[in-house]
């Protein structure tokens, strides 16, 4: 590598690949969890991409209104931030869990339809050159975390959005389950990757089984043809946007498990662009390869941050998202959404 | 349920639910989570608080104490006199992605200003805020428009150290003392500036008292320094591991950014490695889930911090994974009262360096109550100042850094 | 946004008639709309004019905008902020949005991390002049005298920014739209990060003080010169001097950006944007001109950054936000993307109306929170952004190609000929209009390209 000799002369930048092989295990097993959290959020980008060869520029801030979304729903369930974990046994928790899940995904999902319908839609219907659609969308993501930042405390009177990340409230202690290769793997890690496993099947499914899927590979791969044949692209499109928010909303749910203070109207940004940046490992348009690029990203970034030093984590992702599109700019798995079959 | 109802109050006036939930968290306490009652309005960890255990010297040898006066209030005798339009001026970031450090010493200041506007029907002061969003770009436009106006006497900030280095001159030209709550870094006060005062310890001193504290005094061999990337915390990380000399490991050291929620890495390394203790060189809203996540993860070494970190919020935010953890501040604790005026004219706790900000406010104020009318006046009486605040005795030297080098162990217990 | 209009603004002199004008700038059927107001009424004048009667009323204009943080007009004159220091900051940012439209603008290429270049110029002059770095050059550590440091290192700063540009668009400049955008943004971050991290070199966290500046000017009061932050008059401020030192900047580089434009490069940058594919199959050699474009729009972008330095005397990573980024962008898309005078407009807006509304309480005797509207700029940004791109994508004054170098006559002459064009639809209008402006003076679009592309092929043969 070229860094290597760099550092060779220079201490830097920390180099200690004997801290990587040391934590080897844990690290990956911490990886994939983060790495199930970028292929959820990774779908949205890759869905939309894959319809629309569009970049949802937005899609960091229907994760982070997700997140709300969960956060408010726990609220009204009667809940309150705490620096401790409600311990209200396995079976309330996980109906818990799996409300405050539904309340992410609501209010993303609709974020995500309702962004396609007033930024989106329109310049569809004026044949607008593709900048122009990613000005909007930064322009949307502006607005929609400004709407967090200020407009939203003020609706609620103070209790949600703001300047400050809100209060965790924490349903789950996370508790090491059992030792895997040294690695201690906890009741959270098993929560997030067995939820994200789950809804990635499921979405799978969806896309490869049922009509709609089939609508969605149809309009992916030809447009006009798909709609001489009798599918709706509007109607597809509108799906599309909300199967990435509401897997974006199941991600936030998720992502709050694993770092309760992490809901913040800023909070979605840069996880966004590594979503994005696990889309186009994995092969953007290609839903298998979102899910692989996010898993894989999850886990060489974690690799990463050990090797180098904390603080180059983000650098890390960074560098691997402009590698990548250098020498194989259509991802492991190659581009198109319409290929990706079962 | 009670905080079901709490949830609600939510379109309420500001005030009004304050007190809603002051009452509400006050008289209830919650079965099934093992008995945890509440001490505040905001929901804490059962009965932990942080409380003051030991007073320091720079060389970490134990100072005993000595029962200070009471703080000044803010509010005076109730006689004083000023001309009308007399008024203060906060700098800091008050809007953008720094807003919340200025906030809290804004609000802080607010409490001060308050008391005394109520007390003294003859004086009334305004405070006026300028925003710089924490830029060092944006103060240097700010800065002309608080020289300018001729009604302002004094100036409370600029917060951070940056925007301070870039705005220096300008106020030391125009002889307007002012006063930062929060600007750490050391080489502020080597300008030469005439009119700076720096409201807290710079890191130069707590850091070498602590580092020297955690070898000789709690006796740890091994010790993890992590550090976030603020002013703040590269300072303070400096001092500490200069410090500890060997006994700082540099194999689990580790930085975080500000904003970071994960720390996945640095408990990794932390964990797997022998340490006796962690120092974490940062604010609380990175130290609470930092401290959380090494507890998740196994880890129960010490966790020892500063004063980013000695606040009620960090508390509040890891909960049980803040039991035992050892803080240090240059500053003596923040009463409850102050804390409930506080809340009840914010909507909100106090954080880091709301303290400083109604101290320094309190300070100007009493040079106005005393009969100061102008920034000359204003700088002398600060210069001459010697008097108790809630958070320490304020007394400069002649560089403009406090005088006193004592600093307070607390622990969380 | 009267230009948008054109019935109204014409009405009066002519009988309306839709122009046949074809889209400028990269758009599409959008911007397909004809134009004909007060904008291209103005532009016909001007391109009417002489060289020197040009400079006749070029000139005292500049002084005008020069002079506007001394002649303290009333309601335009900011409260709560410095006018001179405000006027400082809209000269930078005019310099970045003249960079950044040669990369969005000219080449259609979306740069999402030129705050990356920004901050690269700000931090070599910090990194080579503050005492703080190890790298200091500036007396009494080094060789260099403070008095000069500042102009000595500016050329340093805008080579290593130039250089940065080529080291990041040789492997990117090959991708296209939208992976571009995504890569620069991360350029942007990483540029950010490493000024964080690297920290025994710019001072990570604590960032690097007492930068140099210019030390000119110095008098009894003003012992470090009328560029120090010390220099706080009421009316010649350090603010003005740094204002009145950027627009120097900017008059250079217009004139240099406007050569480019007029020359085989500008004509290979608009064949770019309008059909990359089209470009290549003609001859012209698209990754070498995107990477042109690239080099020119960093190094504009140094100079703002070492600009930016010298005035405010310290650099921190927080000041190089992927937001600031954004913000750039906002100014060049709503100026008008492509037009180098509409991106000035656009970087004043940005930078001037949230300080206009900074800490005022009335505006023409109604009552206002000024400070509560600016707290909402980034969203009223977030907001102009999109509402912009659906009903005006070209931005406020739009950019109308003219390929010809020399014709300017003739163009003047087709696009009268065009106004006064009886009827006949525009289709027709433009069909004769055409042939009468000769070979080389195409309009807009696809004749300009045309030019361009010609253009290309044969100097393609000569090489």
């Amino acid at each position: 590598m070229l860094v290597h000799g760099v550092l060779a002369a220079d201490p830097l930048i920390g180099f200690d690949l004997a801290a990587l092989g040391r934590n080897f295990w844990a690290l990956t097993v911490d990886g994939l969890t983060y790495g199930a959290v970028y292929a959820l959020v990774a779908v949205g980008y890759t869905l939309v991409y894959g319809v629309l060869r569009l970049i949802n520029f937005a899609h960091s801030e229907i994760f982070m209104l997700g997140m709300f979304g969960q956060y408010a729903t726990l609220l009204a369930l009667g809940f309150y931030p705490s620096g401790d974990a409600f311990d209200k046994g396995i079976l309330l928790t996980v109906l818990y869990l799996g409300i405050a899940m539904i309340g992410g995904m609501v209010v993303a999902g609709g974020a995500a339809v309702g962004l396609e319908r007033v930024a989106y839609r329109p310049l569809r219907k004026r044949g607008a050159p593709s900048l122009v659609f990613l000005i909007t969308a930064i322009g949307a993501s502006f607005v929609i975390q400004e709407f967090v930042h200020f407009v939203l405390p003020a609706l609620t009177g103070g209790e949600l959005g703001g300047v400050n990340a809100e209060q965790p409230i924490r349903l789950v202690e996370p508790e090491v389950q059992f030792t895997l290769f040294g690695a201690n793997v906890t009741n959270v890690t098993l929560i997030i990757i067995f939820s994200a496993l789950i809804l990635a099947l499921a979405t799978d499914m969806f896309i490869n089984r049922t009509k709609f899927g089939r609508g969605i590979r149809a309009v992916a791969q030809d447009p006009v043809t798909a709609t001489l044949m009798g599918v709706s692209r509007e109607r597809i499109i509108m799906l599309t946007f909300l199967i990435g928010g509401v897997l974006a909303g199941a991600a936030a749910l998720l992502y709050t498990l694993r770092v309760p203070n992490g809901i913040i109207y800023s909070g979605g940004f840069i996880l966004g662009i590594k979503a994005f940046s696990a889309a186009v490992l994995g092969g953007i348009g290609n839903l298998r390869g979102a899910l692989l690029g996010g898993l894989l990203l999850g886990v060489m970034e974690n690799y990463g941050q050990v090797v180098f030093g904390t603080e180059w984590r983000d650098v890390v992702a960074f560098v691997l998202l402009i590698v990548v599109l250098m020498f194989r700019p259509t991802g492991i798995l190659g581009e198109s959404l319409g290929r990706a079959r079962a | 349920m009670q905080r079901t109802a709490r949830r609600t109050t939510g379109g309420l006036a500001l005030a009004l639910a304050a007190t809603l939930a002051i009452t509400a968290c006050g008289t209830q306490s919650q079965g099934d989570d093992g008995g945890s009652t509440e001490t505040s309005s905001e929901t804490g960890s059962a009965d932990l608080k942080i409380v003051p255990s030991v007073q320091i010297d720079i060389d970490g040898a134990e100072v005993p104490v000595e029962t200070s006066g009471d703080p000044v209030d803010p509010a005076g005798d109730g006689a004083a006199e000023c001309a009308e339009g007399t008024s203060i001026a906060m700098a800091g970031a008050l809007t953008g992605p720094n807003a919340a450090l200025g906030q809290n010493i804004l609000y802080g200041a607010k409490v001060a200003v308050d008391a005394f506007n109520a007390a003294n029907a003859g004086c009334q002061v305004t405070i006026k805020e300028f925003d710089t969003e924490g830029d060092p770009q944006k103060a240097t436009q700010v800065a002309p428009q608080i020289v300018g106006d001729a009604s302002i006497i004094a100036l409370l900030g600029p917060a951070f150290s940056g925007e301070t280095s870039a705005t220096g001159d300008v106020f030391s030209q125009a002889g307007l003392p002012s006063l930062s709550a929060s600007a750490t870094n050391p080489d502020i006060t080597k300008n030469g500036w005439k009119t700076f005062f720096r409201g807290l310890a710079n890191d130069a001193v707590q850091g070498p008292a602590v580092a020297k504290y955690m070898v000789d005094t709690l006796g740890y061999e091994k010790v993890c320094v992590v550090q976030d990337n603020s002013d703040y915390g590269v300072g303070l990380a400096k001092e500490i591991t200069a410090g500890l000399g060997d006994a700082a490991d540099d194999s689990c050291s580790a930085e975080v950014k500000v904003g970071d929620k994960d720390f996945a890495a640095a408990t990794q390394l932390i964990s797997s490695s022998d340490a006796d203790a962690v120092f974490y060189a940062g604010y609380y809203a990175e130290a609470a889930p930092f401290a959380q996540q090494l507890r998740d993860a196994g880890v129960d070494i010490p966790f020892v911090s500063a004063d980013g970190t000695n606040d009620p919020q960090f508390v509040t935010q890891a909960g049980a994974a803040s039991k035992g953890a050892i803080l240090s501040c240059p500053c003596g604790p923040a009463p409850d009262d102050f804390a409930a005026a506080y809340e009840a004219l914010n909507g909100q706790a106090p954080g880091v360096y709301s303290v400083e900000g109604y101290d320094l406010a309190t300070i100007m104020l009493t040079g106005i109550a005393s009969g100061v009318t102008d920034r000359a006046g204003m700088l002398d009486f600060v210069t001459n100042y010697d008097g108790e605040g809630l958070a320490r005795t304020y007394k400069w030297d002649d560089t403009g850094e406090l005088s006193s080098a004592l600093i307070w162990i607390y622990e969380v217990q | 946004m009267s230009t948008s209009t054109p019935a109204e603004n014409d009405g009066t002199t002519q009988p309306v008639r839709p122009r046949p004008e074809l889209p400028p700038a990269g758009q599409t059927p959008v911007a397909q709309r004809p134009h004909g107001g007060l904008g291209d009424r103005f532009r016909l004048w001007w391109d009417a004019l002489a060289r020197p009667a040009q400079w006749g009323v070029g000139v005292p204009f500049i002084l005008f905008v020069a002079l506007l943080p001394i002649l303290n007009i009333p309601v335009l004159t900011t409260v709560g902020t410095n006018f001179g220091a405000v006027m400082a900051q809209f000269g930078m940012y005019a310099l970045i949005a003249i960079g950044l439209n040669v990369v969005v603008g000219q080449a259609g290429l979306l740069d999402l991390g030129y705050v990356g270049f920004y901050a690269i110029g700000a931090y070599t002059l910090a990194i080579l002049t503050s005492p703080d770095s190890p790298w200091n050059v500036t007396q009494p550590e080094g060789w260099l005298s403070d008095d000069w440091a500042w102009l000595a290192i500016l050329p340093v700063a805008v080579a290593i920014t130039a250089m940065s540009g080529l080291v990041l668009g040789s492997p990117t400049l090959r991708l296209r739209g939208d992976y571009l955008a995504i890569v620069t943004l991360g350029f942007g971050e990483i540029v950010r990060l490493l000024a964080d991290n690297l920290d025994e070199i710019t001072g990570g966290g604590q960032g690097l003080k007492s930068v140099a500046y210019p030390r000119l000017g110095v008098t009894e009061e003003l012992p470090n010169g009328v560029f120090s932050a010390g220099n706080v008059g009421t009316t010649l401020n350090s603010g003005v001097w740094w204002f009145w030192l950027s627009l120097v900047f900017i008059i250079i580089s217009l004139m240099l950006v406007g050569n480019l434009e007029r020359s085989r490069v500008g004509r290979a940058w608009v064949a770019i944007r309008e059909d990359e594919d089209a470009a290549e199959i003609m001859g012209v050699p698209t990754f070498r001109f995107k990477l042109w474009a690239f080099v020119i729009g960093a190094s504009i972008g140094g100079v703002s950054g070492a600009i930016y330095a010298g005035q405010v005397q310290f650099v921190i990573p927080t000041n190089f936000n992927i937001i600031n980024s954004v913000l750039f962008l906002c100014a060049v898309v709503l100026g008008g993307q492509g037009n180098k005078l509409g991106v000035i407009l656009g970087a004043f807006i940005i930078v001037y109306l949230p300080n206009f509304f900074l800490g005022r309480t009335s505006l023409f005797g109604i009552p206002i929170d000024g400070n509560e509207i600016a707290n909402y700029k980034y969203l009223f940004f977030g907001v102009a952004l999109m509402v912009l791109m659906i009903f005006r994508p070209q931005g406020l004054i739009p950019v109308r190609q003219k390929l010809l170098t020399y014709g300017r006559e003739l163009y003047v002459a087709a696009r009268r000929t065009l106004a006064k064009m009886p009827d006949g639809g525009p289709q027709a209008a433009y069909a004769t209009a055409a042939p009468a402006s000769g070979t080389g003076s195409g309009t807009d679009g696809p004749a300009g390209n045309g030019a361009g592309e010609r253009d290309e092929t044969t100097d393609g043969g000569n090489r």
